[in-house]
């Protein structure tokens, strides 16, 4: 059974009329909760409740890759900034962002992660070489998920690579 | 023929809106849904849920394939598409023809006509609207010679585009190389179709559409709204009628749309969209769908516009409907998003839902405590849509329904309606598409500084 906005404001109409804050109503399939609020105006939870209609699969939501025990000695981790799927190179077919061996500065984009139908770049937010990739292209990353491991470099700004890597 | 049982090809909101007519009008509903959404709650509403694929878009919602075989395997007499997704592709709406299926929305031929949005400038001109100078880029010779003619800045957009997805602005001739480039690749992954058109970039003025409604012999109109809040070509606010808006260019804009849809022979519910300038109104496309949007129409025309499509849809000619508003009403599409963090996409889970009720307030949602916001599609979680007897009443309901909006577990932008609500030049109403991009820059700065 399933209460209309009509049926629900009639039962507002009533209860406005009586001393009540709050009305809950539980159903088979559906729970209505009322509440006055202190100008006596009046919100709604409702919640209808799960059927056995269909079950969810889990292939929906992969284990996170790679999680934060891959941390080896010394490698600095960059980490997805939020949920979504990863990619590795700026649309189909092109070249990727970075590869095993790249050398990235803070602000180079090593990739892409796709949320809520918006595309959000990737820095690396630390300075080094490229040493694993641990979500492929068009995988699925959690929040905070190694994206990929770099070593740091020793080596001091004076002696830093040319920047023609990474930025796109 | 009348309809008895409707497969919802969509998720989300839309997909319990077109539920809640279907169960007022005794019509079954089977709800074809991705992996993503076997136990949200369209799929808890449904009579029947059907998986038709698994939760990344392309595999079930823009499976055109495997939303007819759903169809069909479930007995389905018509498919709903909802807005988004497959609603405007003509490959459904032939696919649906093929299996016998009713498609409930406009002709293969129309969705094509309107959909390539070249196609659709060249109808409109002529069925006699105004255009923005602009036209076909077939190569950067093309675009080049078309974007001194038309005048700089010009907007790139993409043919098969629309809704505000694939454009882009060029205000510098060095940068139009650079930007076809992009766009061509972009429009070739995002829509199937690398062509581009240009036409000149107007700064500022009000987006303005109007609500059709045909039959394939007859068009009415049912008004317009007003969608100028917007950020990034998405809309956030709408309201109708259009505020502080010259009657003349009203009753122009309708006459407009009517006779757009009549060039046509429309049929089912469409949305033509203006650009209402200083110096006069421009068409821009026809959404050839439900709208997002359609909500307050529904309020201030006392109207179900998804009974109105599910009647046209059974062959009936266009009923009798209100000639004219009655009231106002601004509706807030509260998204899953970070607004003070440059509206930062939130998926997640929502530990808790509670909305307003009351006379000329009205939810449309799909989330309730404990529901799960996935990634894998947009950030709308629920609209908020008011009605008052004029637009003071409106406004002063929305105060007290935002504040009595409570949703926790996602962060969303309520925070930013409720300052909205309280600015005076949204207030004083008739502002255009700069406004809200200027009112975020100036609100960001004060609390920084």
């Amino acid at each position: 059974m399933n209460l209309s906005n009509d049926d629900v404001r009639d039962i507002l109409r009533l209860l406005d009329s009586l001393p009540f804050a709050e009305l809950h109503l539980e159903t088979d399939g559906f729970r209505l909760s009322l509440r006055r609020t202190a100008d006596g105006e009046w919100t709604q939870a409702t919640e209808v409740l799960s059927t056995s209609a269909a079950t969810p699969d889990e292939e929906t939501a992969p284990a996170p890759a790679a999680a934060a025990e891959a941390a080896r000695d010394g490698l600095l981790e960059v980490r997805a900034p939020l949920l979504g799927t990863f990619y590795r190179a700026p649309r189909p077919g092109a070249e990727p962002f970075v590869e095993v061996g790249t050398v990235v500065q803070e602000d180079s984009v090593i990739g892409i992660i796709e949320t809520m139908k918006l595309m959000n770049s990737v820095p690396a937010g630390v300075r080094g070489k490229v040493v694993e990739i641990c979500v492929g292209n068009a995988e699925f990353a959690e929040q905070d998920a190694v994206l990929m491991l770099v070593a740091p470099e020793e080596s001091s700004a004076s002696d830093e690579p040319p920047g023609e890597e990474g930025t796109a | 023929m009348i309809l008895r049982r409707i497969l919802i090809a969509n998720r989300g909101e839309i997909a319990v809106r077109i539920m809640r007519t279907c169960r007022r009008l005794g019509i079954e509903t089977v709800l074809a849904a991705s992996a993503a959404d076997l136990d949200s709650v369209p799929a808890r509403l449904a009579d029947r849920t059907v998986r038709v694929g698994p939760a990344e878009p392309g595999a079930s919602y823009l499976d055109v394939e495997a939303v007819v075989a759903a169809a069909a395997t479930a007995g389905a007499d018509a498919i709903h598409p909802g807005y988004g997704f497959l609603a405007e592709n003509p490959r459904l709406a032939a696919a649906c023809e093929a299996a016998g299926i009713v498609f409930i929305g406009p002709s293969e031929t129309q969705l094509a006509a309107v959909g390539d949005k070249v196609a659709a400038r060249e109808h409109a001109v002529a069925a006699g609207l105004p255009v923005l100078p602009g036209g076909e880029a077939r190569h950067l010779g093309a675009a080049r010679r078309l974007a001194e003619e038309i005048g700089w800045p010009v907007l790139v957009k993409a043919v098969g585009g629309g809704g505000g997805r694939g454009m882009k602005q060029v205000h510098d001739p060095d940068e139009l190389a650079h930007t076809i480039e992009l766009a061509t690749a972009e429009a070739t992954a995002a829509f199937g179709d690398p062509r581009l058109y240009l036409e000149r970039f107007v700064p500022s003025g009000r987006h303005v559409e109007v609500q059709l409604l045909g039959d394939g012999e007859r068009v009415v109109h049912l008004g317009e709204r007003d969608c100028s809040v917007q950020r990034r070509y998405q809309k956030l606010v709408e309201e109708a009628p259009a505020p502080e808006l010259d009657e003349t260019v009203r009753t122009g804009l309708h006459a407009a749309a009517v006779a757009f849809g009549e060039h046509l022979r429309y049929r089912g519910a469409g949305t033509a969209e203006f650009l209402v300038g200083p110096d006069g109104f421009y068409f821009l496309e026809l959404n050839a769908r439900i709208q997002l949007e359609h909500t307050i129409t529904e309020e201030i025309y006392g109207v179900d516009l998804i009974a109105e499509q599910i009647a046209i849809a059974e062959g009936r000619p266009l009923r009798p409907l209100a000639a004219t508003p009655s009231g106002h009403a601004i509706e807030c599409r509260i998204n899953a998003e970070d607004w003070t963090r440059d509206f930062r996409p939130s998926p997640g889970t929502v530990t808790e839902a509670e909305f307003p009720i009351g006379d000329g307030i009205r939810v449309d949602t799909h989330i309730q405590t404990g529901a799960r916001i996935p990634p894998y599609y947009d950030s709308l979680v629920a609209k908020l849509i008011v009605r008052g007897a004029d637009r003071a009443d409106a406004l002063a309901k929305l105060r007290g329904a935002l504040a009595r909006c409570e949703i926790r577990g996602v962060e969303t932008n309520l925070g930013l309606y409720a300052e909205l609500a309280e600015d005076a030049e949204f207030v004083r109403g008739g502002i255009d598409t700069a406004w809200l991009p200027r009112f975020l820059e100036e609100f960001t700065g004060a609390v920084r500084g």
